[in-house]
Parts: C-alpha cells; structure tokens; sequence
C-alpha cells in the first residue's frame, strides 16, 4: 500500500462503489440539517413515499431565519415576526417529527448555528462523511472529519440513501510555517490563504491545513480555518487529528464512552497524512508574514493586511482585475489608494459559524473591557454560536463586559452573517464583520462588509475606523 | 428531473466574474419551501432598483434598464454566457432553481464553483465549462450581433454557432447519461442498496463508535 493523505484515509474508509468514470457513492456519517435547504428535500421525500434510510445519522437545528434579541426569542415560534420566516423554522419542526430525526429547536439552549451545535454536542467526530445543506460545513474538517457542503437534490439524496454521489477531488494542502505574530489569529490566516490562493483557487480539491502555525490553533482556530475553505472554493477542508482533537471531543454529549471511547480513540490517532504521502498541490505561506487582516472588496481574495491599503485600480495592469477591482471600490465607496486604517464602520457584527465561539467572545470582550463603543458606530453587536456558549460567556462575564462597552449581547444564531432574519446592515453602510462573506448585499440590500477577526472588530468599535490590535497590546 | 438533449436559444452575456449565489438569488428569497417560482427574482438586486421582497407584486417594481437582463434584445435567452468562477460562495439550490424558472438551460463559463456546478445537473441544467479564450471570443460575437444564437447538443457535446461552425465541449459520462435520459439520482441509488445495506453493516462492525446512540438523542 502506498501512503496516503488523510483525505485518502478517509475517503477509502467511505467509499461504497465507483463507476467507470470515477463517479462514487460515499456513505454518510453524519447529516447536519437547517431550516433553509431542507424543506424541499423532505417534501421530495413525501411525494416519492420514501423514509430516512437511517434517521439516527441525522442532526438538526434551525439557525439561518430566527430572530436573536431576547424578547422575540422568550415567545418562541411565535416571536418570529416575518411569517415567511416563521413557517420555515416550523416545518423543519413538523419534519423532524414526522421522520423521527433528533432536532434541537429553537426554544432548547443547546440550539445554535449548526456548524457550531455539532462540534460542540459530539455529533461530528474525527474520521466522519459529513454533509449538511450548507457551503460552511467544511468547518468540520477541523477535527479530521470529511465535511462537505452539499445543496437541496443532496440532502434528499443523503436522506433516502445515507449516501452521496461524488467524485473524488483533487488533494491539496496549504502549509502554514513558523508562529503567528502576537495579535494575529486563525481568521488572519485564513483570510491571508484566500488572498493568496484566490477564491477559486482551491476549486476542485479538498484542502488540508497543515503545518506549524495550524497545530498550534487551538479547535476552535482550526474551525474558522476549515469554515473558510469553501470560501477559496474548496468543498471540504481538513486538519490532522491530534491530542487537542481528542481533548475537544472527549465527554461530549454524542460522542462515544468508557470502551468505546478508547477504541475510538486509538483509531482516530491515525488520522493524519503520512509522512510521504503526495499532493496534487502545495502551498505554503510563513505565519510571521501573516498580519491583521481586512477585506477591502466584495470578494474574500480582496484582501489587505491592516498596515496596507485599498488598492489603486489604476496601478493594475491586468484589465479584467482592474475591472474587478473598480466594480469592487464603486459598490464599497472607497477611493483607491485609502488606508485601510482610514475605512470608517457604522456596524460592526461579532458572531457566524467563522467566528462565534468562546474562545473568538474572549478575544473580542478582551479588546473592548472598560471601554466605549465610538459614538459613530450605530450598530454593534454580539450573537453568540449557540445557548451553549451564551451561557459558558455569561458565566465568564463576558456579556456584561460588552453591554457595559455599548454592546449588544444577542440569542444564537446566524443573525448578520446572511441577514435573513431581521438583523439586517443598512444600505451603504460600512460593517465590520467577524463573517465570511463580503458579497455585495450579503448583510442586507446595498451593504458594504468588512470582514476581519473578533478582536480587529472590537477594536474598530471602540475606535469607529479600523486599527492595528497589534498597537494595542 | 427535465431531460436536457439539445436546446437552441438567444445568448445573453453577463460579463462579470466570480458571481455569487447571493447574486444570481438574495437570502431573503430562501424562506420558501417550495422549488418553484424564483425565476422573477433571479438577480434580483441588480435587475431591480428597489430591494426586493418575498411575494411582492415583481411586476411593479422599478427595474434597472442598465443591466443586462432588461434589455429587450436578449429577452427570451436560453443561454448564459458568463465569466470565471460562476455560482461561488453559498450552497443554496434555489441559484440554479431561480436560472432554470426564468428560462436558461445552459450555462458557459471558463470554469465554476463546485457545488453550484453539481447543483446544476440535478436540475436539468447544463453547465459547460470551455476555454477562456472561446468565451471571451463568444463574449464579442453575442455583443455585436444582436439575436445572437447558440444550440447545444448534449448528445453530441457541440455547440453550433451561428456561422455553421461547432465547438466541443465534455461533460461526465455519468451525468450526460442523467441529463440524456431525465434520470433521478436517488432512483439509481437506491438500485444500490444491497451494496449500501452490506457497506454499513462492515463500517457498522470495524468503527461501532460512528453509530452510537447516546442519552442526548431521547432529549
């Protein structure tokens, strides 16, 4: 036997049956479910008379349409003021009844953004297919499981058939030499990966994430590494299985005990590239150049370090990325050539499946303690990943150092990351956001995203432009 | 699923990289739970000066005469002609469910985000993937001959242009198959299933932790 990346591990583990044109079926571990994507799968699934092939593969928690301040959520269903919203999130209720699949609702405090609830509740563990109706499902690759994002006709696939129809992509993997600098973090990574590589760059393969500087992340670092793999195009993301991983998981609500845990435990060590194993491609990048990151642009590859500027259109001599790079700075309202330091922010959003976790709450109230937010930021807000890390900050204190700051301290969910509930950015106006995507229009009609790490956007709160955590410390 | 054997239609050029999902279908239109019906809404943001609601009157609505959908020339088109990295970022279906309502059967485009690009074929779709230079040189022709048409023949993987001359493309033998003959994947899946019954049952015995049930299930 040759050696093998750990995709190759896993994928080999999965694989049920290959056509001649290399089309395979991979079996299913694990399916996530939201409220957004899966309607349509269920009700295929009524209309052809067909059940779940195994409902106890099944996970889910609506996330994408629910309101996040704390009097819409104390009504429970009946707190969801858009009635379109409002059917949505009750028919993901009625079809998990009706299939007998395991759902957290939104009235359980364990409910949250689904890619934050699964890692957190054991339901994905190293070594799994994973899928869910979601592109940020790679975030899972954070703890050595195979996590794709998959659409509608796949979730009724995966439904029916525990099963998923693919082909094998191509292997990739982005190395990340040395140690980060203090006051860079996991998102200054991935955001430099993605300036690097481009959106499109990781297209058609799975990316592992390897080296120095990824094994020191914690977990939760390594979730917001994979969670944007999707945004460099790759489907899936992937991190090597280690002591942190084990220690993460160990304890967890689904995640296996006493015996069962030991042999578990013993397999997953494996989970690794070997040492010779090839990659289709290479990539590698040294963590002491990584600085503070900020988006500039209206995709996550425009990208500037927080001591750089908005690029001068003028100064590219390529002319389809000129043409990308005016589009860009005309829907944003930025001139050419501005320091990024000079970007003012009217909002500025905490949360999303990138970073909503304690450990990115921490990072930001850290920033923010015993100051104010600047009298020109209208908005500011924090939506904690789920009930479970609301609870573990207020414990900590965390809430009512960002409510003292002006703050608002917000119910889990997806909230200003997609703006499909009411938390919506204005139009024209400048966000910066932990998020994952600067789309045009992604955090309401006409808004302009700035996506950076927890604590560069607490500290732009407190400042009302961007600057450099690193002058901080 | 609508088979896709051969379409010949108008070819409306969007001349436009990396076009997201938000782009080509806004969020607040994924809060229906059917599959139909998004057609009126594709782009919205751009088509539209206003912002767009769901089940709003579309037809009252002011629209933007710049952009490209709304000019009376390319009315009707079948065919997308776009740039690099088409359908990048979210994994909604309603993207190619909002493109295939309003009336396109084929895209062509240097290349594509990958979960849109499978999405497509499960919708009857096609999208077809040619060499830059092709599309920027379709990108000239479709702008300056107004009723500019192509046909696509999935069967024969050309595509005719309007001088008689024909372009190759290739596509998956899998999913030509599907598209050829209208075929539901899980239908052919689930001819499968001894194969997947017999697969579980091994995976079931040599990694038993991946098929626990724990106390957090009856909560």
């Amino acid at each position: 036997m040759g050696s093998k990346t750990l995709y190759d591990k896993i994928w080999d583990t999965h694989l049920v049956s290959e056509r001649e044109d290399g089309t395979a079926l991979i079996y299913i571990d694990r399916h996530l479910i939201h409220e957004v994507t899966s309607p349509q799968a269920f009700e295929g699934l009524r209309l052809a008379g067909r059940k779940p092939w195994r409902a106890d593969a099944n996970f889910a928690t609506p996330d994408h349409n629910i309101p996040t301040t704390t009097e819409e959520r104390k009504l429970g269903l009946e707190g969801i003021k858009d009635p379109v919203s409002k059917i949505q999130v009750r028919t993901l209720d009625d079809n998990c009844a009706e299939f007998g699949i395991f759902e957290l609702k939104m009235t359980d405090d364990r409910q949250g953004i689904v890619h934050v609830v699964g890692p957190e509740q054991g339901a994905t563990l190293p070594g799994m297919a994973i899928v869910c109706g979601d592109s940020h499902t790679s975030t899972h690759g954070a703890l050595g499981a195979l996590a794709h994002g998959i659409g509608t006709s796949e979730v009724e696939h995966v439904l029916a058939t525990q099963c998923l129809m693919q082909k094998k992509a191509k292997s990739m993997l982005v190395r990340v030499d040395g140690q980060l600098k203090p006051g860079c973090t996991a998102k200054d990574i991935v955001l430099a990966i993605i300036g690097k590589i481009g959106t499109a760059g990781g297209t058609g393969f799975t990316i592992e994430f390897g080296g120095e500087a990824i094994q020191a992340l914690s977990v939760e670092g390594r979730m917001t590494v994979c969670n944007m793999a999707i945004e460099a195009g790759a489907r899936a993301g992937l991190i090597a299985v280690d002591e942190k991983t084990l220690d993460y998981i160990k304890g967890r609500p689904f995640a296996p005990s006493g015996e069962l845990w030991e042999q578990a435990a013993k397999s997953w060590r494996g989970l690794v590239s070997d040492a010779d194993a090839i990659f289709d491609e290479v990539v590698v990048l040294k963590a002491e150049d990584i600085e503070p990151q900020v988006t500039w642009g209206t995709s996550p590859e425009m990208v500037a370090p927080i001591t750089g500027n908005v690029p001068d259109p003028a100064q590219e001599l390529d002319e389809t990325k000129r043409g990308n790079i005016q589009q860009a700075l005309e829907y944003m309202g930025l001139q050419g050539g501005t320091a990024i330091k000079d970007i003012k922010l009217d909002c500025i959003f905490i949360g999303s499946c990138t970073n909503s976790r304690i450990e990115d709450l921490r990072a930001a109230a850290g920033v923010v303690k015993g100051k104010k937010v600047a009298s020109s930021v209208e908005v500011a807000m924090v939506v904690p990943g789920s009930g479970l890390v609301k609870r573990q900050a207020e414990a900590e204190g965390l809430d009512a150092i960002f409510i003292e700051a002006g703050l608002e301290w917000r119910e889990p969910g997806c909230s200003m990351c997609l703006a499909m509930n009411a938390d919506q950015l204005g139009e024209g106006k400048h966000c910066a956001s932990t998020s994952n995507r600067n789309f045009e229009g992604r955090q309401g009609f006409g808004g302009r995203t700035h996506l950076v790490s927890p604590a560069m956007a607490a500290a732009a709160a407190i400042a009302g432009h961007f600057v450099d955590i690193r002058e901080l410390n | 699923m609508n088979k896709f054997i051969a379409e010949k239609g108008l070819v409306l050029p969007l001349d436009r990289a990396n076009v997201d999902t938000d782009f080509i279908i806004p969020k607040q239109f994924l809060k229906s739970i059917k599959r139909t019906g998004f057609g009126v809404n594709l782009f919205d943001e751009h088509r539209y000066l206003d912002k767009g609601l769901p089940d709003t009157d579309n037809s009252q609505r002011p629209i933007n005469p710049d952009f490209v959908l709304n000019q009376p020339r390319y009315k009707g088109a079948k065919v997308l002609l776009a740039k690099d990295n088409f359908g990048c970022g979210s994994s909604r279906e309603h993207a190619p469910w909002a493109l295939e309502d309003y009336g396109f059967r084929a895209i062509l485009a240097p290349s594509y985000a990958d979960i849109f690009f499978n999405n497509c074929f499960k919708n009857g779709l096609l999208p077809i993937v040619l060499d830059k230079a092709i599309i920027s040189l379709l990108f000239t022709e479709v702008e300056a001959n107004q009723g500019y048409q192509l046909e696509v023949d999935l069967e024969q993987q050309t595509i005719l242009k309007p001088d008689g001359s024909k372009i190759e493309f290739s596509v998956d033998a899998f999913r030509k198959n599907c598209l050829l003959n209208g075929l539901d994947d899980i239908g052919l899946t689930l001819e499968e299933s001894e194969t997947i019954r017999s697969f579980e049952e091994n995976w079931r015995n040599s990694a038993p932790w991946y098929f626990t049930t724990t106390s957090a299930t009856t909560a």
